[in-house]
């Protein structure tokens, strides 16, 4: 497949669209049309894989115990970024999310938190825009996981195939939600539970 | 693919050209519900950026309430009966 050359996060992602360019997409700028991997997540192909994986994951959950909606939401997000299959950075950033969180602590006890903040202060390198702009982009980096500090093109790539993976795991979930609702009530569950959440499912 | 590589470097991160950019943008306005319109040069980046932000919350702040009910689902539902009848109706 085409977007195997993106194996290393850190190499510089423009020669990635260019080999895509290669395979013979029609792509006027040279950047990544983005159209087949944005229909990759609109498949239902794709949602059944999502779906599957999430309630598999939801069952490792409820063996534990800790079947907070917190625990869910992250669970959620975790499979959504397998199913990305290591070809963006947002998902790439998913999935390094807690290993980060510990290498902060321990950074913070050896004192080498200066070095992180540092990092995060350095301005992307574009600025050719007016800075209310500069402030809508800074803000949709900090919406799409990992990518605080990337130049906007690729920011732009990251987004859209972000917010088409959301829609997906939108759907998938509130499929699950109605098939566990409904479920619930064909089983004759006499918790008042269910029926609370019949009556919102069917508005 | 080398000459392709030096050629990426030289249009870099700060040479990208505005028709790029706004290519871009309007593949993403695509993707808005809000503004999906066919005049898609009407709508300026400022507004799309803006939509963008405003939509992946709310898709977030979505994601947050199902995995809300799908809590309070899971902890009340007969576990592993329920989740096999969803997997085999998936399956379908």
């Amino acid at each position: 497949m085409a977007s195997s050359s993106i194996s290393n996060p850190d190499t510089n992602s423009n020669s990635s669209p260019k080999m895509r360019k290669k395979i013979g997409h029609e792509s006027e700028t040279g950047i990544l049309t983005a159209d087949t991997e944005r229909s990759r997540w609109r498949t239902e192909a794709e949602a059944k894989n999502y779906s599957i994986k999430l309630v598999k994951a939801l069952r490792r959950i409820r063996r534990r115990d800790s079947s907070s909606s917190g625990s869910i939401h992250e669970s959620a997000d975790r499979v959504l970024a397998v199913s990305a299959k290591g070809r963006t950075r947002w998902s790439r950033a998913i999935l390094t999310k807690r290993l980060r969180v510990r290498l902060n602590q321990i950074n913070k006890k050896h004192k080498k938190a200066k070095v992180s903040s540092d990092n995060r202060l350095k301005k992307p390198v574009a600025k050719n825009k007016p800075p209310s702009l500069q402030r809508k982009v800074r803000s949709l980096g900090r919406l799409v996981p990992g990518c605080r500090s990337l130049s906007f093109p690729n920011l732009l790539e990251e987004t859209t195939d972000y917010i088409e993976a959301l829609k997906m795991q939108v759907q998938a979930m509130t499929l699950l939600t109605e098939l566990l609702a409904g479920h619930d009530t064909l089983a004759g569950s006499s918790d008042h539970l269910g029926s609370d959440v019949v009556t919102t499912t069917s508005n | 693919m080398s000459s392709r590589r030096s050629r990426s470097r030289q249009s870099g991160a700060s040479r990208i050209s505005d028709d790029q950019i706004a290519d871009l943008v309007s593949k993403l306005q695509q993707l808005i519900p809000e503004i999906r319109t066919r005049h898609s040069d009407k709508v300026s980046a400022s507004k799309v950026l803006q939509e963008t932000c405003n939509y992946i919350r709310s898709l977030h702040k979505e994601v947050d309430d199902l995995s809300d009910r799908l809590s309070a689902l899971l902890e009340s539902t007969d576990g592993d009966s329920a989740q096999a009848a969803i997997i085999r109706s998936l399956l379908m």
